[in-house]
């Protein structure tokens, strides 16, 4: 094989944008619309969700081999993800005792094409945790600051809900949310009766068409990537009109290696990466360098930029790259709902999510635990695709059978095939999603032993949950089983007690990692300023989620999308200035 | 869906895309000369389509013991009134592939089948799928029921639980099982709530 070689490309970028997902599709978006040549790099290949050469959208379970079985894809056969927890060649690991799980998408795009478009701001409080509560962290911003940008991302992409008037959930420009399914009101009546808030969810789905894209045709499949571009995905979205304007070059295949700065200035001149295909050597000079890799990449690339001036990894004079590291909690619980065998059959497909949620309704300070939560719902007549009753003997002894009588557990025959379609759409799902703290003890760093296929140093981490996590995860469990049973419903199988942390899923299972470059406006003990700027290396920026001190319980995309458009605006006004 | 069409002009070549790179022949060099190319269907990754290639050529089930899945899918779910057994929606060979795809269901699987066969080798002097149908009811009648099943039976409770879930499965995913069901999406539609009738069945409204 060549030895690989370093080859300069001649030419100067505006910007060189590391990612394609949330936060890098925003910044070329805004950035080329702004005038700027941008360089973007991203790892995967090309993505388009509505080039047939893609689409799994409106396929059947029976056009799958393995019936939409995940043994190629973490959510199944049809989901747009490339990638996953595991990507072959790209390993990572964790210390011993901690655990860590990392999913990654490589495509245009990134984990947008197949996200669950669960589309919350922050609210108010999110933004003050430490002076609110004591621990944890401020950030050097508030909702004020983000408020304008939130609703230009609403007005821009697109999000549908209700006008609650929720003071830490606040209310955007919103669509019309798309009316609730049955299991939904009974869900929403049940929950009234408790004093558990049930809302019209906020997702960014079109109900309506906006700009030139088309409407929802209510198929139930974001997560395979919407053809209409009728859903959010960073490809159709931000980073395909962003190349349409001729200023942004799209080099897929580009897995980014290290930033590279000068040795005289200490400013980022460009990137080096590995060209995929070829897997050959390269690199882009830029003038500005923008991050978004995802959060633990963004950190690994960091952490991976060593030179003579930054020993440490570049813009970590603080040491804390990597810290902080923080996925929101989950725990979640299934059950089964008498009053919903037997249903009349009609298309209740809807959106790619649910029609509704719960906003966290409580006030910590009467609780044990310092951070809230809140509950998304799953159920209905959907496809039926691999599983679909696997576990029957577990279900069809709890109700007596057509003939009023008891019935035995399992069984088999015309009387089981029965029993199929009669708990069809018979079952609803509830999961939490709750804000964890922050700790510095909680990061990740490169492994001194191990590097990628590239050659590039992987990550290992170092996580574990807290007390604040755990008896977070108590009180979902608790909660999930009150708005059961004031469903009439019958919680399926065990309550998850201790010994499994109440079901508190492991960290990076519900793949809203943030925090490992945080903001902040002391640069002893944070990576970026609050225009996400690079303390250290002022013509380096962060715009994905690394950058967040801290996420509420609030999915961080659209914080993402909002924070990408105030720093790009940054970055024009600071050129215009000729700051950078 | 009218977007699509429009869409559908948006070609690579129209977005610009970067053919800077000077090392692109170097690709070659890297790839084995003789690798015949799989088609990769709409929606797949290369690397899967080359997979189930593989996982298709590939043969797990003895004849024997195909036909004994064969027998005992049609006992979990047979014909009736409504649509078709649960070989006639194809399941055996669905169950054929997910052995393949996912190899850890090979060992419950295949051990399952002897177990069926030595149980009823020892009792009737035959293997399953040989043995009059009687005979066979007999024997799922002892492992079909959890609740109610003997403890030396309780290897043949597991691995029926197992194929009750894969013929269901199966079936329920084949197009003759989803129109048994009644799943009448996946198909472009305006949701505009839960039908009137359904409504008043539940005592619901959407003006609470
Ligand atoms: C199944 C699922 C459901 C989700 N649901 C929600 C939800 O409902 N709401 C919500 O708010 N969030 C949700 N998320 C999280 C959401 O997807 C992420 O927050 C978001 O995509 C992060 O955007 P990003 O730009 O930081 O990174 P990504 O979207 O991960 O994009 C990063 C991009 O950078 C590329 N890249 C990585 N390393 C390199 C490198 N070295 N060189 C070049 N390119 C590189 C990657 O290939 C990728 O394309 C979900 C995630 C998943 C997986
Ligand atoms: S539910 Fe709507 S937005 Fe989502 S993929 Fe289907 S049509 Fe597109």
């Amino acid at each position: 094989m060549d030895v690989p070689q370093i080859k300069k490309a001649a030419k100067v970028y505006d910007v060189v944008i590391v990612g394609s997902g949330a936060g890098g599709g925003m910044a070329a978006y805004q950035l080329s619309k702004a005038g700027a040549t941008v360089c973007l790099l991203e790892a995967g290949g090309y993505f388009d969700p509505a080039d047939p050469k893609y689409i799994n959208q409106l396929k059947w379970a029976y056009e799958s081999p393995r019936r939409g079985a995940g043994t190629t894809r973490a959510f199944g056969d049809f989901d747009a993800a490339w990638g996953g927890w595991e990507i072959e060649g790209e390993p990572y690991s964790a210390v011993k005792g901690t655990e860590f799980h990392w999913f990654r998408s490589r495509m245009l795009g990134g984990r947008t094409n197949h996200w669950g478009r669960i589309s919350l701001r922050m609210g108010p409080d999110d933004f003050k945790r430490k002076s609110l509560t004591g621990i944890g962290e401020d950030w050097p911003l508030g909702y004020e600051d983000y408020a304008p940008y939130y609703d230009k991302v609403d007005d821009l992409i697109g999000v549908f809900g209700s006008k609650e008037g929720l003071r830490d959930a606040p209310d955007g420009r919103f669509l019309p949310p798309p009316k609730p399914r049955l299991h939904e009101l009974m869900i929403k009546k049940a929950g009234k009766s408790i004093g558990v808030p049930v809302i019209p969810s906020r997702l960014s789905i079109l109900t309506k068409p906006i700009h030139d894209r088309g409407g929802c045709f209510y198929c139930a499949q974001c997560g395979r990537a919407c053809q209409a571009y009728a859903d959010f995905s960073s490809s159709s979205v931000l980073c395909i009109p962003a190349v349409k304007t001729g200023r942004v070059t799209l080099i897929n295949g580009a897995m980014a290696r290290e930033v590279i700065t000068d040795a005289k200035t200490g400013l980022a001149t460009g990137v080096s990466y590995v060209d995929v295909p070829t897997m050959t050597e390269q690199s882009v000079m830029g003038k500005v360098v923008v991050l978004a890799a995802s959060t633990c990449e963004t950190a690994r690339l960091l952490l991976n930029s060593k030179s003579a001036r930054f020993q440490n990894g570049l813009a970590n004079s603080s040491g804390v790259v990597g810290k902080y590291l923080n996925d929101s909690t989950g725990a979640s619980r299934g059950a089964f709902i008498p009053a919903l065998m037997d249903r009349k059959r009609y298309n209740e497909d809807g959106v790619g999510g649910a029609h509704v949620y719960s906003p966290w309704w409580l006030d910590n300070k009467k609780l044990d635990f310092p951070r809230g939560y809140h509950i998304e719902y799953g159920g209905g007549m959907g496809m039926p695709m691999y599983g679909f009753g696997f576990g029957m003997e577990g279900r069809n002894s709890i109700v007596p059978g057509r003939d009023g009588k008891p019935k035995a557990a399992g069984g088999y025959g015309a009387d089981l095939k029965d029993d199929f379609r009669r708990f069809y759409g018979a079952n609803i799902g509830m999961a939490g999603r709750g804000e964890p703290v922050p700790l510095e003890s909680n990061y990740c760093e490169i492994d001194p032993n191990t590097v990628d296929k590239y050659g590039i140093p992987t990550l290992r981490f170092n996580y574990k949950w807290g007390e604040a996590e755990i008896k977070q995860a108590k009180h979902m469990q608790d909660t999930f089983e009150e708005i059961i049973h004031a469903m009439g419903g019958i919680a399926l199988g065990k309550k998850p007690g201790p010994e499994t942390n109440y079901g508190l899923e492991a960290p990076g299972k519900i793949i809203h990692e943030i925090g490992t470059a945080r903001m902040g406006n002391d640069p002893k003990n944070s990576v970026l300023n609050k225009y996400s700027q690079a303390h250290d290396v002022k013509n380096l920026f962060v715009v994905d989620a690394a950058a967040f001190p801290s996420q509420g319980d609030k999915n961080v995309t659209w914080t993402i999308l909002a924070n990408s458009w105030r720093t790009s605006d940054y970055i024009i006004d600071q050129v215009k200035q000729k700051n950078i | 869906m009218k977007r699509r069409d429009s869409l559908k002009a948006i070609t690579l070549s129209s977005l610009g895309f970067a053919g800077l790179n000077p090392q692109i022949s170097a690709a070659e060099s890297i790839m084995p000369p003789d690798v015949k190319p799989v088609k990769i269907p709409g929606g797949r990754q290369k690397f899967e389509a080359e997979r189930d290639a593989k996982l298709n050529a590939d043969k797990f089930f003895t004849p024997h013991e195909l036909k004994t899945v064969t027998v005992l899918g049609d006992i979990i779910i047979p014909a009736d009134a409504k649509s078709g057994s649960a070989s006639q929606a194809g399941t055996p060979a669905f169950i054929e592939f997910m052995m393949k795809d996912q190899p850890q269901w090979q060992t419950p699987m295949r051990g399952g089948l002897r177990w069926l066969d030595n149980v009823c080798t020892k009792r009737f002097g035959k293997k399953f799928a040989d043995c009059l149908k009687a005979q066979q009811i007999e024997i799922v009648d002892e492992i079909a029921y959890p609740g109610k099943a003997k403890p030396e039976m309780s290897q043949g409770v597991a691995f029926f639980n197992m194929m009750r879930g894969f013929v269901a499965t199966g079936f329920f995913t084949s197009q003759m099982g989803i129109k048994d069901l009644g799943y009448v999406g996946n198909t472009p539609n305006q949701w505009e709530g839960v039908p009137a009738d359904v409504l008043k069945q539940y005592n619901l409204s959407y003006d609470e």
